[in-house]
């Protein structure tokens, strides 16, 4: 299929894609690595009438330390992510996510700002920034504006950004030499997760973010307790008073459930032999 | 020096791994696929098709999609039928077969989600999309019949009222004694019901068409991605009122087929039409949303199974009842009851019974289509029969390796008629299952398996023996009234410059035809393989011919090659002779060159012949012949198919937590009788492997109670890829068919043919501590766990 026309606009400063934002409204959408939009416009999913393409907009790049945080900016690539070492050292959760991610060629183009603002319930940077409690950064004419990212995912592919906002960056604190494990079941390499769980280790405490088991990435309290503690088949059977996960082609409900706690298992495993 | 025979010749490529001519050009990317094309004055055809699997046509408003940018034309069903007559997918050999007539454009009623409905032509693809999404039909839905099962069941909506009933085609049949071999106290009958899941062949390049139709010559042209030019040609002609010889029909350069792009679309037909109608150019360039829903599925069958084995291994006899849901119409021209028919005839096939037993049942159901793709049948009967073999095997204790062995025909046995009346003219079952089982060091990896179950570890073994039918004669469809060539011919011609030309009947899709033909050529003749130009895929410049599917590309276009560029040598060496004052049986040509037969020493360039005889034909005897080309055609005669046989074997690890499985190593033995490329015919085999996995593991076309197709995008029909494939071993026993010269045998789809039922049998070897078994594909996560007992 080909797209609806569009009409096509490149910004280079923030101040130019609030300009846009506000002339354009909500018949615009923002273009970052294009990897999931594209395909939407293709599909005729989608049919904006301008895209914004904010790829020539410095202030989304980055990558940055300072002050015990780690600062990502929006428009930084999977690959980047994957390759670069401030993340590897403070969030290593996300350079174990980036293989699990699609193939080399989409990883080349999609950013992370992109994958967070689209919020698939089956990707895995949106758990990982769960289970990593960072902070969105969302910029617009008015500033910028911090959002926890349990506040950030609020429905099937609902976000908090608004529609003169964008998403900037993301700030996590260091999580360096603190273990942490991405264990995922997908069909095939490089697919959406069938069930994914990103879990990280956090001074005492655990947190559990899961992808592919409902409308959002979701934290499981009861299971992360229960875990923290040493009861790794207590945290399984708390899972299924914790998740409800859709029936779809993979199979029925019962089978993610079923895959989950194999999943947590595993987690627990990999942490402790961290 | 000693004779040579045809196949030792000093320019011999047979058995060569020669690569192919036409891979730097496709590489670089100057392929010229149909999308490639571009004709002045051509406009793009984009199609609204039904979202209903089965609804009545109550209205259709048009206004605001004529008025769109850039349209030229929308035409609807009733507009259609006046230009396109509509077909019915019948063959007088298959008894009974039913169908309705079909029509380009759906008339006053849908009956699969998909199917097309309203044309609408504009000068790009964009504006014809933008204005098909204008076009408001009033849609009356109708209960659809959707679950095969209970297509005869009473109450079930009948989609062909005039039908009577959704049974398109029935076929029973009985060979030997089966009941007795059933009844024996002695033995032990196994039993399973299998599923094989229907899917699709995907294409990387889509399907399509370029029509022109040419009013001032009443011709029509078409650049059609096809398999079968001569066919297409027939079927144009027939259903758009023009003669045969006013259709030239153009296949370039085609990426991939799999038997998808050798039936008669309903959408290509229009496409062809509304070139007749609009006089120019038209355009049609399947996307991948819609050709999951208007492409071929296939493989939609269920299948009750036993076998009879006695204690001590001999299995007597199978028994089968397969059903089969084919979508709304039998396929137009080569039938939608070629699969069951196939499986009737296939089961079984490698083995020695005393009785057989076989039903097919054909229905109708509101899907898309299903007909012939790759293997046609022959991975649903090996799936089954070898599903039954190892049933067989595990129910008396005997090992499943020595179990076949005893039971596959022996390799002295043939010419052999079996129980399904299948004549073999030479197979090599244990010749090939005991190279298998060398080359995959069978008992190292059997103790390899079990020291790893005792450590919690799952791996499975698995065999599957196979038959595959190729190089049809009439019998496949002529004899029911098709008008699809089971003869191909080649002509080859020698030109001034010492290069050699030659056309063939047969196709080239992507998997090496052309190189083939050039490497028989060659040598044929006696040239460098690098002198010889190939021409395949039109009607107005190659020999009449059937077109590549069936694996009949080498064993038949390739026979035909083979005379003409013998006959062509012998026209070479008659003038030569003449202009040397030699006798030509003491000549030959080899290198390029006439050279001396005895000695070798060259007598003069084919360049310099071809100078005089092209230039300089006063210097040469009034009364010599001078034809430097020739034409041959051939046919299978003796046998209505050349059947070749192979064993394959699957090594993988199923994680019993999760279901999920890995594959860790496979292998295949197959003989296609002579080997002309090794490493195409490799290649080939590993292809039609890899697509056999996919359908054991992963492409499933999943379907709503409603008729929707639920896995319509490839995010969802999860084809193989090279990450989860294995490394596949392939080797090759050879008995070539005495019908030809050549003694080639088709190998295209060997692979598929026996992937899924080794893929199953290894599952079910990882999966036997515990009890559980999976027959139905694909075999997934889910079904694996649920067969585990765990979810
Ligand atoms: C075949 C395939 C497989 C894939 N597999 C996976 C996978 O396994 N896991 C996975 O996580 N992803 C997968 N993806 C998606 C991929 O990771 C995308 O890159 C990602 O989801 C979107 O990032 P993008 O930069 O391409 O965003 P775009 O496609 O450009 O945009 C996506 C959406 O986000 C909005 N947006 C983008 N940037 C911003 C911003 N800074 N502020 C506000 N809104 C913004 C856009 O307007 C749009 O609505 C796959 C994609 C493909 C094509």
């Amino acid at each position: 299929m080909k797209p609806a026309p569009f009409a096509y606009a490149r910004a280079t400063t923030l101040a130019e894609v609030f300009d846009l934002l506000e002339t354009h409204g909500d018949s615009a959408r923002l273009l970052a690595g294009g990897q999931s939009l594209v395909a939407a416009l293709n599909l005729r999913l989608a049919s904006p009438s301008v895209l914004l393409d904010i790829n020539g907009v410095a202030a989304l790049r980055g990558i940055s330390f300072a002050d015990g945080r780690l600062r990502i900016g929006a428009l930084t690539r999977h690959a980047e992510l994957g390759a670069d070492p401030l993340v590897a050292q403070h969030a290593p959760l996300l350079a174990q996510a980036v293989p699990h991610i699609a193939h080399a060629a989409i990883r080349n183009r999609g950013t992370i700002g992109g994958s967070l603002a689209l919020a698939d319930p089956a990707a895995e940077l949106p758990a990982c920034i769960l289970a990593l409690e960072a902070v969105l950064v969302l910029a617009s004419r008015e500033g910028e504006r911090r959002v926890a990212a349990r506040d950030f995912f609020q429905g099937l592919y609902q976000t908090a950004l608004r529609g003169d906002e964008v998403l900037a960056a993301v700030e996590i604190a260091s999580q360096a030499d603190v273990p942490c494990t991405l264990q995922e079941l997908a069909r095939r390499h490089g697919d959406y997760a069938i069930v994914g769980l990103a879990a990280q280790s956090a001074r005492g405490a655990l947190r559990l973010a899961w992808f592919g088991v409902g409308a959002t990435p979701l934290r499981t309290p009861r299971a992360e307790a229960a875990l923290a503690a040493g009861d790794v088949a207590g945290a399984q059977a708390a899972l299924a008073g914790e998740l409800d996960p859709p029936e779809d082609l993979h199979g029925p409900p019962a089978l993610r459930l079923h895959l989950a706690r194999v999943l947590l298992g595993r987690a627990a495993a990999a942490l402790k032999g961290h | 020096m000693n004779e040579l025979s045809s196949v030792d010749r000093p320019n011999s490529y047979i058995g060569r791994s020669v690569p192919r001519p036409n891979a730097k050009r496709l590489v670089a990317g100057r392929g010229q696929y149909v999308d490639d094309l571009r004709l002045p004055r051509m406009v793009h055809v984009a199609f609204l098709r039904s979202p209903h699997a089965h609804a009545r046509i109550l209205s259709i408003d048009s206004a605001a999609a004529r008025a769109a940018p850039g349209v030229v034309r929308v035409v609807t069903g009733a507009e259609m039928a006046e230009v396109c007559t509509p077909w019915v997918g019948v063959l007088h050999h298959l008894k009974g077969l039913k169908s309705a007539p079909q029509h380009a454009l759906a008339v006053d009623r849908a009956c699969w989600q998909g199917e097309p409905v309203v044309a609408v032509v504009a000068r790009t693809r964009a504006e014809a999309e933008d204005a098909v999404g204008l076009v408001e039909v009033a849609w009356g839905e109708l209960p659809a019949t959707v679950d095969m099962e209970a297509a005869l069941a009473e109450g079930t909506p009948v989609i062909h009222p005039a039908l009577g009933d959704n049974l398109a085609f029935m076929r029973e049949h009985v060979g030997g004694e089966p009941d007795a071999c059933f009844a024996d106290a002695e033995s032990v009958v196994v039993q399973a019901t299998f599923h094989t899941g229907r899917h699709t062949g995907v294409c990387l390049e889509g399907r399509a068409i370029l029509a022109d139709y040419n009013p001032a010559e009443g011709r029509l042209t078409a650049y059609h991605s096809n398999q079968a030019p001569h066919m297409m040609q027939t079927v144009f002609a027939k259903h758009l009122g023009l003669r045969e010889g006013d259709v030239r029909v153009i296949c370039r350069d085609v990426g991939g087929s799999y038997g998808i792009k050798v039936h008669v679309y309903p959408d290509e037909m229009a496409t062809a039409a509304l070139s007749k109608i609009l006089g120019r150019p038209v355009k049609f360039s399947a996307d991948r949303m819609e050709g999951m829903v208007s492409d071929i599925h296939a493989r939609d069958h269920r299948i009750a199974a036993r076998a009879a084995v006695t204690k001590d291994g001999v299995i007597t006899a199978m028994e089968i009842d397969d059903l089969t849901g084919i979508g709304p119409y039998s396929v137009y021209p080569r039938t939608s009851a070629v699969e069951g028919n196939q499986v009737v005839n296939l089961c079984g096939g490698p083995y020695a019974l005393r009785g057989y037993k076989a039903r097919t049942t054909v229905v109708f159901q509101n899907k898309t289509p299903t007909c012939q793709y790759r293997a046609v049948g022959h991975p649903i009967a090996t799936t089954v029969t070898e599903g039954l073999v190892d049933l067989a095997a595990e129910a008396i204790g005997m090992d499943p390796a020595e179990l076949r062995r005893r039971n596959l025909l022996a390799d002295d046995v043939y010419p052999f008629k079996n129980h399904a009346n299948l004549s073999f003219e030479g197979l090599s079952h244990q010749a090939c299952l005991t190279k298998l089982l060398a080359m995959m060091d069978y008992e190292a990896l059997k103790a390899e398996r079990d020291a790893l179950r005792a450590k919690g570890v799952y791996r499975g073994i698995g065999i599957a023996s196979f038959i595959e039918l190729t190089n049809p004669s009439p019998f496949m469809y002529g004899i029911g009234g098709a008008r699809i060539s089971a003869m191909d011919g080649a002509t080859v011609r020698l030109d001034p410059d010492g290069s050699v030309a030659i056309a063939s009947g047969v196709t080239e899709q992507g998997q090496g035809t052309e190189a083939m033909l050039a490497q028989i050529v060659a040598g044929a003749v006696g040239v460098d393989i690098a002198r010889v130009r190939v021409t395949t895929g039109d009607t107005e410049t190659t020999p009449y011919g059937g077109g590549t599917w069936a694996s009949r590309g080498a064993g038949i276009g390739g026979e035909a090659a083979l005379q003409a560029g013998h006959a062509l040598r012998e026209q070479i060496l008659v003038i030569a002779g003449a202009m040397l004052q030699a006798a030509p049986e003491a000549l030959d040509v080899r290198g390029g060159a006439v050279v001396d037969r005895a000695t070798g020493a060259e007598r003069l360039p084919l360049e310099e012949l071809g100078r005089i005889v092209y230039f300089r034909g006063d210097t040469l005897p009034k009364d010599l012949p001078r034809e430097l080309v020739a034409t041959r055609h051939y046919t299978p005669k003796d046998y209505p198919f050349a059947f070749t046989n192979g064993a394959q074997a699957s090594y993988l690890e199923v994680d019993v937590e999760t279901g999920f499985v890995t594959l860790l190593k496979h292998w295949c033995v197959e003989d296609c009788g002579t080997v002309i490329n090794p490493m195409l015919v490799d290649e080939q085999i590993r292809g039609g492997v890899v697509q056999g996995l996919g359908g054991a593991l992963l492409e499933h076309c999943v379907y709503s109670p409603e008729g929707q197709l639920l896995s319509g995008s490839l995010a969802d029909y999860l084809l193989p890829m090279s990450g989860e494939m294995p490394d596949i071993q392939v080797a090759h026993v050879e008995t070539p068919t005495k019908e030809s010269a050549l003694g080639a045998k088709g190998a295209g789809e060997a692979g598929t043919a026996g992937a899924p039922a080794a893929v199953q049998n290894a599952i079910n070897d990882a999966l036997r501590p515990f009890g559980a078994r999976v027959f139905a594909q694909p075999f997934t996560p889910a079904r694996i766990l649920t067969a585990l007992g765990k979810i």
